[in-house]
């Protein structure tokens, strides 16, 4: 569902959700003692609930890949699911979780819509560059947006050569 | 002695299928489960392994039942003792042929059956290396080896040199041969090759369509002794230069192409 549904719109319910006269928001208030709304644990919060079907993808795919006699040879060795899949299928599938790992990231990292509506954007507390940018061109501000973009780009750049550096030189090593 | 009385419904990829068995094996025998792709044989490994439910029958080794419907007992892969080799070798590409070895370990066993193992199988010199970067062969060795680790008494062996060349396969043979012996194992093979079947069992269960159409001796099944086999000609037709018998033996039909000058019309 977050993979479909507008940012806003999920930004919107969380907020409405953490909010403090929300049951939920009580809840969370009086007996964990957080404060969701507008915070930056509640603007991680949200963006891992956003982001994390992104790593979804790439795993189950990984998953996919893997010859489904890998889990029957543990099993028939004794082994237990648990035991399979640490020491079998996800050791088997680094590249994928590797990959989910890192989408996740560059996709939180420019996002806008959820971290804006849960964290309000407050300066030094929740503003985060991707809303910087938009700030600054609103502002006219356009040499100060193009570093927070720049920075943002080359961040985002050497993400993703990493991983392809990485993978290629796993799949490289399996042959 | 192995008792085993299955029974499922399988769709395979000739239609539905109903697959009913009922074999008693006894022990240190090595029998092969012979037939056509889509017979069943794989199931009945399978079924044997724990890796698919049958829908009723029992699975009873030494006593102990590892299947009973009846009685609602249904022992997972991992509490059956037996050795599986998979027709993809199944090794764990993330270590190397020892860790592949030593992960099949039980708690607390001893590691000896480790170096003997590498030693029968010959592959001393490449236990420290990942499977990936080894041939077929020396795959499907480290496979039977990792199967023995646990000393089961069984070991089901699911068309295993399959995707190996004459020369490898001949080898191997060899290799479970001599494992079968010195570990006094019960093993099932599946296999459609011939000649690899008369070199290894002692019993041989024909199935087709599910069901166990012959079960006997190498010798009652290939005629070893060049028996002389009748068979009647069904057809005769003309293909220019060739003529094409259709002759049947033994409910089956087999079509032989003679050349024309052999024949007085």
């Amino acid at each position: 569902m977050p993979l479909v549904l507008p940012p806003t719109v999920l930004g919107f319910y969380l907020l409405v959700a953490f909010s403090p006269s929300s049951s939920f928001g009580q809840w969370l208030d009086e007996t964990l003692g957080l404060r969701l709304v507008f915070s930056f644990g509640g603007l991680v919060l949200a963006s891992v609930i956003y982001s994390l079907p992104f790593m979804v993808q790439p795993i189950q795919s990984g998953f996919a890949n893997l010859s489904g006699s890998l889990k029957e040879a543990a099993y028939v060795l004794g082994k237990s699911r648990t035991t399979t899949l640490f020491k079998v299928l996800l050791p088997n599938i680094k590249p994928s979780l590797l990959t989910g790992i890192v989408l996740a990231f560059a996709h939180t990292i420019g996002e806008f819509g959820v971290v804006l509506m849960i964290g309000g954007n407050i300066p030094g507390k929740t503003k985060v560059a991707s809303i910087t940018i938009y700030d600054e061109v609103e502002a006219l501000n356009y040499s100060a947006a193009n570093t927070y973009s720049l920075i943002l780009f080359i961040i985002t750049f050497i993400i993703l050569l990493s991983v392809y550096l990485i993978n290629g030189r796993y799949t490289l090593l399996k042959k | 002695m192995i008792k085993i009385q299955l029974h499922k419904r399988l769709h395979s990829a000739i239609g539905k299928m109903h697959l009913d068995i009922d074999l008693d094996i006894e022990p240190n025998t090595f029998l092969t489960l012979y037939g056509k792709s889509g017979a069943g044989k794989t199931s009945i490994l399978r079924m044997l392994a724990g890796l698919m439910e049958p829908d009723s029958g029992y699975v009873q080794v030494k006593g102990n039942l590892w299947y009973d419907s009846k009685n609602k007992i249904n022992n997972g892969p991992q509490k059956r003792s037996l050795g599986f080799v998979f027709q993809d070798y199944a090794l764990f590409p993330n270590m190397t042929v020892k860790e592949n070895l030593e992960f099949a370990l039980l708690k607390n066993q001893e590691k000896d059956i480790i170096k003997e193992l590498i030693e029968i199988i010959e592959l001393g010199d490449l236990q420290n290396r990942k499977p990936t970067t080894l041939s077929g062969g020396q795959q499907q060795r480290i496979a039977l080896a990792r199967s023995l680790v646990q000393q089961p008494e069984i070991l089901l062996l699911d068309e295993p040199l399959s995707a190996l060349d004459q020369e490898m396969r001949q080898k191997l043979q060899h290799y479970i041969l001599q494992l079968h012996k010195e570990y006094k194992l019960t093993t099932i093979l599946v296999s459609h090759d011939v000649p690899e079947i008369i070199k290894l069992s002692d019993r041989i269960a024909q199935l087709e369509q599910g069901k166990i159409i012959k079960d006997g001796s190498p010798n009652d099944f290939f005629n070893k002794n060049n028996k002389v086999q009748e068979g009647e000609v069904i057809a005769v037709e003309r293909d220019g230069d060739t003529i094409i018998l259709t002759i049947r033996i033994e409910g089956r039909q087999i079509k032989t192409k003679i050349p024309a000058s052999q024949l007085p019309f």
